[in-house]
């Protein structure tokens, strides 16, 4: 079963993903008085193969930020992003990426949606359009290959964008709050959905969600970010897989006391007269 | 503006309106069709009237204009023209859009173009183009040739600067999915920039057809009488308002006839953009 971590460092030696002192700064404001954001002072993590990591924190903490360079759409001003030894820059067909709101061409039907990253890549049409079906099984819509995006609901488009990450083959799922405009019932549904999926494919995954809820039931770490860009502190989930019964899962110790802990620390790194009164 | 928030409270007015909406009305029961049929009969009933009792140099009426139309249109003189105004005007049509599109999207992709470009677009947009016929005259004579290049000059513009804010509108997560999938800048061009432009692209395609035949009869007026203008031109010369009238009609319909093509391809390449104009994205 997955997320044997250290069994799996002893054999490999190396994280799936490994990021180092990532700091990113940019410029705002007009060109005379010009001003430098902090966006990320020196993060640091590793994620075996198989675990997945949340990222939280509040808005502005970095945590998009880091996503985006280790996706390869942003470029980090110092530090690094292996993933499994290899130093990466720019995007990569290792990384596979679920987007907040879906992204999906509007022009073209579900399943063209899932087969379009197995295009850019010049896999050949019967063959892209064969992983394409099978995906979209996968995520349990088969029935709706040929709705374009307009006759899909929120959490339907989701589903499709993560069929199309997935067509590649990633080594690691990278995931942006891609529930996060769901109403709250479908975003259960698609919870365990995903944990069914992670559990199925043992995908390394890294998602950032501002959750808590969703960072607990899913993760087996979360990282907690501070709001200057730094990982504030590094918690472990102990909840054993397969979580097959988020109901069961959501009233135990470990998640009552992982979720307080977790929104302790943010009430702390935000604001540490008020914590001390919580 | 209706306040949402008040509190459900009928007023003596709401009751009445209510009333009326629930005997449906007369005007409410009449078919547009039919309405827009009747207003049409009526114009041309009174264009009619005072047409007849109006020195036939100075106007004309339906009637009249109509037996000069069937006369034109028997000895074949109508069609004549129309295809001598068409081929230029296609011509000059297809060639703003083999420029403008291309252009467009060029300048609505890339930072340097836009400011390198973008600028031209704008003026071009901007300035009464009408006003370069005698320079196009000297520089192409006062043929066929001329007659392109007026078009497609006034129609060029239209197309490059909505294909222009197509581009520029693309959003920019879609660019960022192509970039996640390691696509080259001509596969984001092809299969993510254009597809989304195509909208913008068909509002500009039809402005130009609008553009397109302003441009052809003022090119006739301007340069050898042939065609649909030259018909206008000389008729009005003569004083024979009838005649001159019957290529106004000719032009109203090919116009109405050309936006409404454009119209219906644009359903055909781009059919995803009406629904998704029914409901919030």
């Amino acid at each position: 079963m997955p997320a044997t971590t250290e069994k799996l460092a002893l054999t490999f030696g190396i994280p799936k993903v490994r990021v180092r002192d990532l700091a990113k700064e940019y410029y705002v404001g007009p060109g005379h008085r010009m001003q430098v954001v902090h966006a990320l002072n020196g993060v640091s993590f590793d994620v075996e193969e198989g675990e997945f990591v949340a990222l939280t924190g509040r808005s502005g903490c970095g945590k998009t930020t880091s996503l985006r360079i280790v996706l390869g759409l942003e470029e980090q001003t110092s530090g690094a992003v292996e993933i499994a030894g290899r130093e990466v820059n720019g995007c990569g067909y290792d990384r596979g990426m679920v987007f907040q709101h879906a992204e999906l061409l509007p022009w073209r039907t579900a399943i063209e949606n899932v087969e379009f990253g197995l295009e850019l890549k010049g896999v050949n049409k019967s063959e892209r359009r064969r992983i394409a079906i099978r995906m979209l099984d996968f995520v349990g819509l088969a029935q709706s290959a040929d709705r374009r995006p307009y006759q899909l609901s929120g959490g339907m488009k989701q589903r499709v964008g993560l069929a199309r990450a997935l067509t590649t083959d990633p080594e690691v799922l990278l995931m942006d709050e891609p529930f996060g405009a769901l109403d709250a019932q479908i975003r259960e549904e698609m919870q365990t959905e995903l944990i069914k999926i992670h559990e199925k494919t043992l995908k390394t995954v890294i998602f950032v969600t501002h959750d808590l809820d969703e960072a607990v039931l899913l993760s087996d770490r979360v990282l907690v970010f501070s709001p200057h860009g730094q990982i504030h502190e590094d918690v472990s989930i102990n909840i054993p897989r397969p979580r097959s019964d988020p109901i069961a899962i959501r009233g135990s110790d470990e998640f009552q006391k992982k979720r307080y802990h977790i929104w302790r620390l943010l009430k702390m790194t935000d604001d540490p007269a008020k914590a001390a009164l919580v | 503006m209706l306040d949402t928030t008040a509190p459900a409270k009928t007023t003596p007015a709401m009751q009445s309106r209510a009333k009326r909406v629930r005997r449906g009305g007369f005007a409410a029961s009449v078919p547009r069709a039919a309405i827009s049929t009747f207003s049409l009969i009526c114009v041309l009933a009174i264009w009619e009237f005072f047409g007849r009792n109006v020195n036939p140099i100075f106007a004309s009426h339906p009637s009249a204009i109509f037996k000069e139309g069937i006369a034109m249109v028997i000895d074949g003189e109508i069609f004549h023209a129309l295809l001598q105004s068409l081929q230029p005007l296609a011509t000059g049509y297809f060639l703003a859009a083999a420029v403008g599109i291309p252009l467009g999207l060029l300048i609505g992709r890339y930072r340097w173009a836009e400011a390198g470009l973008g600028v031209y677009i704008t003026a071009g947009y901007a300035t009464p183009l009408v006003a370069l016929i005698p320079l196009f005259i000297l520089w192409f004579g006062l043929g066929f040739a001329v007659k392109v290049a007026i078009v497609s000059v006034l129609a060029v513009f239209p197309i490059a600067i909505n294909t222009w804010a197509g581009a520029k509108g693309v959003p920019r997560t879609l660019i960022e999915l192509g970039r996640t999938f390691v696509g080259s800048e001509f596969q984001i061009m092809t299969k993510i920039v254009i597809p989304s432009t195509l909208p913008y692209i068909m509002v500009g395609l039809k402005l130009a057809v609008g553009r397109s035949i302003i441009a052809i009869v003022v090119a006739e007026f301007f340069t050898l009488l042939t065609g649909l203008g030259g018909i206008i031109l000389k008729a009005g010369d003569s004083f024979d308002t009838a005649r001159m009238f019957v290529p106004v009609m000719v032009l109203m319909t090919l116009g109405i006839t050309l936006t409404w093509l454009v119209g219906w391809l644009e359903h055909k390449v781009a059919p995803w953009q009406r629904e998704l104009s029914d409901q919030e994205h």
